[in-house]
């Protein structure tokens, strides 16, 4: 795969990797903005607003059916909160010409639609229309609310907007209902307007088509977006230690059958100058695959959950240990969470714990390069970063990584915050007779 | 072994039948790091009674999804799961009502992964005491599964269309029936069932086909076993059991689905024609670009988790559209008005053309995918048909055979609807 990148226009960065394995091409554009409480919901409802209609393509079944004569192109609004930096824009793929009939030239017109999308909107006196605004608005209430269905990345989310109050990575990617109920159709084209002076832009092609071509594809495309100052200071703020000297424990009732824990870490010092080859061998070591620490022990050992798994948020910082466990299983778990911890930060890890979660890491890198869609969301973070480095080059780097660079990441984590979602209480009931009711 | 170009979608395929029954199906890629492999057997939830040795065996729900749970134990001790895992490969399993498929996918020893990814799924090994340790295991995934809005409308939905077949009940069984699964039980079932005759093998990825079938004759050796016949119970009326069923539950807002069951071919190209049929109707019917969804998403009704399948397994062959409504009745009016619509003046040739080509740059797609590519070519051997042939199949498909499919299979007489409300409405 050949990695190209180049500005072509003022803020605007084309990233471009040519691969003839696909039977489809990858293109995506997103907008970067720092991520904070006022703003967040705007953002993620503009994508989903220049979803509805174009000027040419006035409402979402015409532009459904755009797509469709462009045969099954699929260009769909993507939000996506990187560290702090949201990122808003639309995700596309599009059969490449080959396995078409003769004669066709999909990409540079599936360009020109996604532009249009962003571009010219279908609007009155300006303005984007209130129909469009009033309902994408209502969807995207729903959406917030319907995190709730999901118990378990409610609580992932829980946690971290528990342990992250004092920052914005509390922002959910979708903002808060306070702040989308808040938006009317004149306040959000204002906003639309000024992100696409300010906003750093982010292109991305994976595909067939060579370089100049889509520079060229993007470049016309794009000429006319209305550029002001451009907004480079976005970034991360990441903290280093816990708030105070012991974790802290929110919990939540809900009516559930299974309980959720959730504990929260900072990685802490290590994050100074991240090693991020080294920081995805610990997470593996410690708990976020089947050869780790969380899931031969606390699961499959001694049965005390049916998941155990760890998340490292790298651009934040943070590690998350997520569990389902029943509801008096709540101790024992969390003290095996932190024991298997503990573990590593001694250096208690045999050969083969050390060598599969190396092998893991390495595999799932270079596997990656055969998604296009896992391909761009590497190089968005990486971009978010400033490294160019693909995948290949970090599996590299994860063949060098040695037990005390885990051990001393694991020496640098401390908890930060524990969030347990459980059932109602139980009338007096014993867990036993809880288990005899359900049966 | 058999190989054949399909230059349509670029991809070569080869094939054969081993001495012991196994069907095999390979599609090398140069240029890509992934191996992908799935070993899956034509047992799935529903099977739970057929006959062995002569006699017919009853057998409690959630037995085939407790058997690929407990298939990881090896006989000395060690756990296939962890051996995998620990050589970098990336290995798992999943049961539907149809088929069980264990699969893994790595980037390096690919041919050691499948030895044992062969050898673990052909030797059983159950003890009473790994089996009652694996009942609590289970049955916290029952609960899960329990808590889960989806997964409650969806079944419920299934208990409302089918009034005996075994594909109404929960694939993993209930706390009660998987209390019943003894070692033998697993015994049993494996060796109806588990026999490569009954069996088939997919492998994509940068492979030598010619090694793959030699390794799979290595391991699973040459008897060939006469392949086990389910019993799925009498035939089911076509219409639903229960037109309309709700139930309240912790959601924001509403989850409905409307499903219906469809007469079904019983395999080969006419089975696979069937499906493509059913799909390309289906996004005509009630697609992103269809009038009916962009109109009821405008006015609030649909929103983007909006969705239909048709889903062929075990003898039933089911229709389901469903998503999240305010109003979940009212979309099933308009979808009945949508169908009479059909009924009366049958499906616009300009949207049916597009919905052609749309549907060969989502076939396209769907082809990136290693897992989606060889499941689908192993219920594809199960049930008679290549996979692979689907785009040369579309072509020939007429937009008369869609709008019969439309109106025979969403009269409204077949069509049932399962609501989950949430516990404030």
């Amino acid at each position: 795969m050949e990695y190209s990148r180049k500005e072509l226009l003022p803020g605007i960065f084309l990233t471009h990797l040519r691969s003839d394995k696909f039977k489809t091409a990858c293109i995506s554009l997103n907008l970067l903005t720092q991520l904070s409480r006022g703003t967040a919901s705007m953002n993620a409802l503009i994508p989903y607003v220049l979803r509805r209609g174009t000027t040419r393509y006035g409402d979402m079944e015409a532009l459904s059916r755009r797509m469709d004569e462009l045969y099954g192109t699929a260009i769909e609004p993507v939000v996506r909160r990187i560290g702090e930096i949201q990122c808003i824009g639309f995700y596309g793929s599009v059969p490449e010409d080959g396995y078409l009939p003769q004669g066709e030239k999909l990409l540079p017109q599936a360009i020109a639609l996604m532009a249009e999308m962003l571009l010219a909107p279908n609007t009155r006196g300006g303005l984007l229309l209130p129909a469009y605004v009033d309902s994408e608005k209502e969807k995207l209430l729903e959406r917030l609310r319907s995190r709730i269905n999901d118990k378990r990345s409610y609580s992932l989310s829980r946690c971290i907007e528990e342990m992250c109050c004092f920052e914005d990575f509390a922002v959910s990617r979708l903002g808060s209902e306070d702040e989308a109920e808040s938006i009317n159709y004149k306040k959000l084209s204002r906003h639309y307007r000024s992100l696409l002076q300010s906003c750093p832009v982010e292109l991305f092609y994976c595909g067939k088509a060579p370089f100049k071509k889509v520079c060229a594809a993007f470049k016309d495309a794009l000429s006319a977006m209305p550029r002001g100052e451009i907004d480079y200071e976005l970034g991360t703020d990441i903290r280093m230690n816990a708030i105070e000297d012991k974790p802290r424990y929110v919990e939540e009732q809900l009516d559930v059958g299974q309980g959720k824990l959730v504990m929260g870490f900072r990685l802490g010092e290590c994050m100074e100058e991240p090693d991020i080859a080294a920081i995805h061998v610990f997470n593996a070591v410690y708990g976020s695959g089947s050869t780790s620490k969380l899931f031969m022990n606390v699961r499959e050992k001694l049965s005390l959950c049916y998941y155990a798994s760890s998340i490292a948020y790298i651009h934040k910082g943070l590690l998350l240990v997520a569990s389902g466990i029943e509801f008096d299983k709540f101790e024992a778990a969390q003290d095996e969470i932190l024991a298997q911890l503990e573990a590593v930060k001694k250096g208690e890890i045999t050969e083969e714990e050390f060598t599969a979660a190396k092998r893991c890491v390495a595999s799932d890198l270079r596997s990656l390069t055969d998604s296009q869609g896992e391909l761009e969301g590497f190089y968005l973070s990486q971009t978010l970063d400033g490294l160019d480095y693909g995948p290949m080059e970090l599996a590299e780097l994860v063949e060098d990584v040695t037990k005390e660079d885990i051990v001393s990441i694991a020496r640098s984590v401390e908890c930060d915050m524990i969030y347990f979602l459980r059932g109602p209480e139980a009338e007096e009931a014993s867990q036993e007779d809880m288990e005899d009711g359900q049966a | 072994m058999d190989r054949r170009e399909y230059t349509n979608i670029g991809e070569v395929l080869y094939s054969s039948v081993l001495p012991n029954g196994l069907r095999l199906n390979v599609v090398p890629k140069a240029g890509f790091s992934t191996r992908y492999a799935v070993f899956a057997t034509n047992y799935g939830g529903a099977h739970r009674r057929f006959s062995l040795d002569g006699k017919t065996v009853d057998t409690p729900a959630g037995v085939a999804h407790f058997l690929e749970h407990k298939m990881f134990d090896l006989p000395n001790g060690d756990n296939a799961l962890n051996i995998l895992s620990a050589n970098g490969a990336d290995p798992n399993a999943f049961t539907s009502s149809g088929v069980t498929c264990y699969y893994f996918s790595c980037t390096e020893g690919f041919e050691e992964n499948l030895r044992m990814l062969l050898h673990f799924v052909s030797t059983p090994y159950f003890t009473a005491e790994t089996v009652a340790k694996e009942q609590g295991i289970i049955a916290q995934e029952i609960r899960m599964g329990e808590d889960s809005p989806d997964s409650r409308v969806y079944y419920n939905l299934m208990e409302q269309l089918y009034s005996c077949h075994p594909i109404r009940d929960r694939v993993a069984g209930t706390v009660e029936s998987i209390a019943q699964i003894s070692h033998e039980t697993l015994y049993n079932c494996h060796r109806a069932f588990y026999a490569p005759s009954n069996m088939a093998l997919c492998v994509e990825g940068d492979v030598d086909p010619a090694a793959i079938e030699r390794i799979a004759l290595e391991v699973l050796g040459t008897d060939c076993a006469p392949v086990p016949r389910a019993d799925f119970g009498a035939p089911e009326s076509p219409l639903p059991a229960i037109s309309v069923r709700r139930e309240t539950m912790e959601v924001s807002s509403p989850l409905f689905l409307i499903g219906s069951k469809l007469d079904t071919e019983k395999s080969g190209e006419a089975a696979m024609r069937q499906r493509l049929v059913s799909r390309l109707a289906l996004r005509m019917l009630c697609g992103a670009s269809s009038p009916f969804y962009s109109r009821l998403y405008a006015q609030g009704i649909l929103n983007r988790n909006f969705d239909y399948d048709t889903d062929f397994s075990a003898g039933t062959g089911t229709l389901i559209i469903g998503g999240e409504s305010p109003e979940p009745e009212k979309v099933l009016r308009e979808l009945e008005q949508e169908v009479e619509q059909v009924r009366l003046h049958g499906l616009d040739e300009g949207a049916f053309l597009r919905a052609k080509r749309a549907t060969l740059g989502s076939t396209l797609r769907a082809l990136e995918d290693f897992e989606n590519v060889c499941v689908s070519l192993a219920v594809g051997l199960f049930d008679g048909y290549c996979a692979l042939d689907g785009m040369a199949v579309l072509e020939s498909i007429s937009r008369r055979e869609c709008e019969d499919f439309i109106i025979r299979a969403l009269s409204s007489q077949k069509l049932a609807l399962s609501i989950i409300e949430g516990k404030g409405a």
